[in-house]
């Protein structure tokens, strides 16, 4: 059973049968199977059906491809509320940021870093920018203190 | 200039905090180079040929009298007392032990300064015009408008690794001073439709191994909507650009390849979803951003009275006179100055400037400029708001460290990248070059008589030296090892922007300062009247430059 970071916490994962985009679009009991993302696959068709999708995992092929960040922002502002995976080859310094583009599950290849990874996920306290997890900009707040 | 709040210096602490700890687990072994690469180039950290480099960002270019006697300070703490002025007007330490770095981090948060994203494929350090809020020739003051990109950039975690680096400029005058054709997304300051503040946005310009001239995707972008307009245009670049070759990864080759059409109705499409919503600028925003760049206490000075005595000082003092002609430039307040502190003198690296140099800098930006001075992408200094009455003794304190080197402008303040004697990308060594042809031409009669000239080198493709937009360009080529010069003509800054051709094959390094006097002893025999370099060379082609060089 994998090990996984799941809204703050490390937890052992029972989720769903994964199936590739294709796959999951073409399966009648899609609503019972999850849906792994690829970078440079085209987010229009998933969006259809945003409200059957009870898990998507975003691959990160390397940490240095940033296409999942946006795939994140994407289907948190398109409605998606269920659970959003990372997978793949990311880092544990790339945790904020990936929690404030909306995911808030983290599927590491390399299970012992998990302990070590739950302390990036407090690397920043306040950001500029509005994002999944704070809906307005730090200009907007700011203005609220005055 | 704009002053951290508590947020402000919070993000900054914060990511000082981060770095510490990802250099810690670097150097005991938790982290692999590669997973360390991007997160330290994110922080300004690149690995050189002799020592690590840290660039450090000088938003927009505006530093203080305090923050410039930092610099000072760490780069004789942790350098060896100098550093380098870059063409993102940035700073670069060129020895910093890696170790020590989150230290020199620490000191820089505690004068509200940083490394971040000075490297690394994410959105850069936003440049401007130097002469930004004093330019006689400004529409409106460029820089709150950078500094509320900074904000927005700064951190962004959607944009953090994007296919490759992304470089703004923003311009807010008649001439273009920020080069905004040659950047991923230039911004330049329009009027809108009801008198109010809009943009034109340019696209996908750059330089590079592919240098391209930016393409406008809006010719009027109102104010309030440039932060989600550039969050659909950076959206659609880190979903689209290519990621397989690091050479076709920047915005241009996506333009190109889309089509702007095609890129314009991508974005369109983003920003539909964004548009209007919490990223939208509040006049309140706007209006906390402006407060922070209002005019300084100008003192009411007798304009007429300030001139005839400068006149007279010029008249006594003939090198004063020169100096003031050509280093220094009008004012849009009578009686006021703005002075270029030349880092051109020959002899020394361009752009470079010693610990000492930086104190009595920050010294004189006290005593005469309100305490406050700009690095410009033209590796040079300004001072933006000298009093007329005060420029004698401000020359002579310059003059005495050997920072009025009267040459702003022209073929002698060349642009040059640090090269290979710094930098592990280099393929040849730029510096040489440049210290050569100063040396060459060191008769400043026939240098002023060539009129203004941009002269950029470059050591590699990368073109941090500008080479594509010099009048004359230079790039530095490997060939089977060794090192060659490729020279282009042609190429311009400003809003007639173009790109430089090559003239033919490359040179030798001992046969660059020939291969110059021939290309200036070829324009000065074409050249009609007081026509510029550029002029000519738009005039006559590049024929008759090659037919002499070569033939």
């Amino acid at each position: 059973m994998a090990r996984l970071i799941r809204n703050g916490a490390i937890v052992e994962d029972h989720g769903p049968e994964v199936l590739d985009l294709e796959q999951w679009l073409a399966a009648k009991d899609r609503g019972s199977r999850a849906v792994v993302l690829e970078p440079g696959e085209s987010l229009a068709p998933l969006i259809e059906h945003i409200e059957e999708i009870p898990l998507v995992l975003v691959n990160f092929p390397t940490f240095m491809d940033g296409r999942g960040f946006s795939y994140g922002r994407e289907l948190r502002e398109r409605g998606y509320s269920g659970e959003l995976r990372a997978v793949g080859h990311f880092m544990r310094d790339q945790l904020t940021y990936l929690s404030r583009c909306g995911f808030n599950a983290f599927q590491f290849e390399d299970e012992s870093q998990l302990e070590a990874a739950l302390e990036s996920l407090a690397d920043f306290s306040e950001y500029y920018q509005a994002s999944v997890d704070q809906p307005l900009p730090l200009f907007r707040r700011r203005a609220a203190d005055n | 200039m704009y002053v951290y709040d508590e947020y402000d210096q919070k993000i900054v602490d914060e990511r000082v905090a981060q770095f510490r700890d990802q250099t810690r687990r670097f150097l005991d072994g938790d982290l692999s180079e590669a997973e360390f690469l991007p997160l330290r180039l994110q922080n300004g950290l690149y690995v050189q040929r002799l020592a690590p480099m840290l660039r450090v960002a000088v938003p927009y270019g505006l530093m203080s009298s305090r923050q410039l006697r930092k610099i000072a300070q760490l780069s004789r703490d942790y350098d060896k007392g100098y550093v380098h002025i870059s063409t993102r007007q940035n700073i670069q330490f060129n020895w910093p032990e890696l170790a020590e770095v989150p230290e020199l981090l620490a000191e820089l948060a505690s004068v509200q300064m940083h490394a971040i994203q000075t490297s690394g494929n994410c959105i850069r350090n936003t440049t401007t015009d130097q002469y930004a809020g004093v330019a006689v020739d400004e529409l409106e003051d460029p820089r709150p408008w950078c500094e509320i990109i900074r904000q927005w950039s700064t951190l962004h975690p959607e944009f953090a690794f994007l296919p490759r680096k992304f470089k703004i400029a923003v311009c807010g005058s008649e001439e273009d001073r920020a080069a905004i054709y040659a950047h991923d997304i230039g911004l330049e300051l329009v009027t809108g439709e009801n008198g109010d503040t809009a943009f034109r946005v340019l696209v996908g310009g750059g330089l590079g191994r592919t240098p391209v001239i930016g393409t406008e995707i809006c010719a009027r972008l109102q104010s309030r909507h440039l932060l989600t307009y550039l969050e659909a245009i950076l959206r659609v670049y880190n979903q689209h650009g290519r990621r397989d070759n690091k050479y076709k990864a920047r915005i241009k080759i996506l333009v190109k390849a889309m089509g702007a059409d095609a890129f314009r109705e991508a974005v369109a499409q983003e920003w539909s979803r964004i548009k209007d919503g919490p990223g939208t600028l509040t006049g309140a925003e706007i209006e906390r951003a402006r407060s922070f760049f209002t005019a300084p206490e100008y003192r009411e000075i007798d304009a007429a009275g300030a001139d005839s005595e400068l006149q007279a000082r010029s008249a006594a003092d003939p090198l004063f006179a020169n100096w003031l002609k050509r280093n220094t430039v009008a004012h849009r307040v009578p009686g006021y100055q703005i002075v270029n502190v030349s880092l051109k003198a020959t002899g020394f690296a361009p752009g470079d400037i010693s610990d000492s140099q930086l104190e009595l800098v920050a010294d004189l930006a006290e005593q005469y400029s309100f305490g406050e001075l700009r690095t410009t992408h033209q590796q040079n200094l300004v001072l933006a708001d000298v009093e007329q009455g005060q420029l004698y003794s401000l020359w002579q304190q310059l003059q005495a460290a050997g920072l009025a080197t009267p040459n702003i402008g022209y073929l002698t303040d060349m642009i040059c990248c640090p090269g290979g004697d710094f930098c592990s990308l280099a393929n040849a060594k730029s510096i040489p070059v440049a210290e050569a042809i100063q040396a060459r031409f060191d008769d400043m009669d026939y240098v002023y008589d060539l009129g203004p000239l941009d002269l950029n080198i470059s050591g590699c493709m990368n073109a941090c030296g500008h080479h594509h937009i010099g009048h004359i360009g230079i790039l530095g080529v490997d060939k089977k090892g060794q090192e060659f010069f490729q020279v282009s003509l042609g190429g311009n800054q400003g809003k007639d922007a173009s790109i430089g051709k090559i003239l033919g094959p490359s040179f030798r390094q001992e046969d660059m300062p020939d291969v110059m006097e021939k290309l200036l002893s070829t324009f000065v025999k074409l050249r009609e009247g007081e026509e510029t370099f550029i002029d000519t060379y738009r005039r006559v082609g590049i024929e008759p430059f090659k037919e002499y060089v070569y033939g």
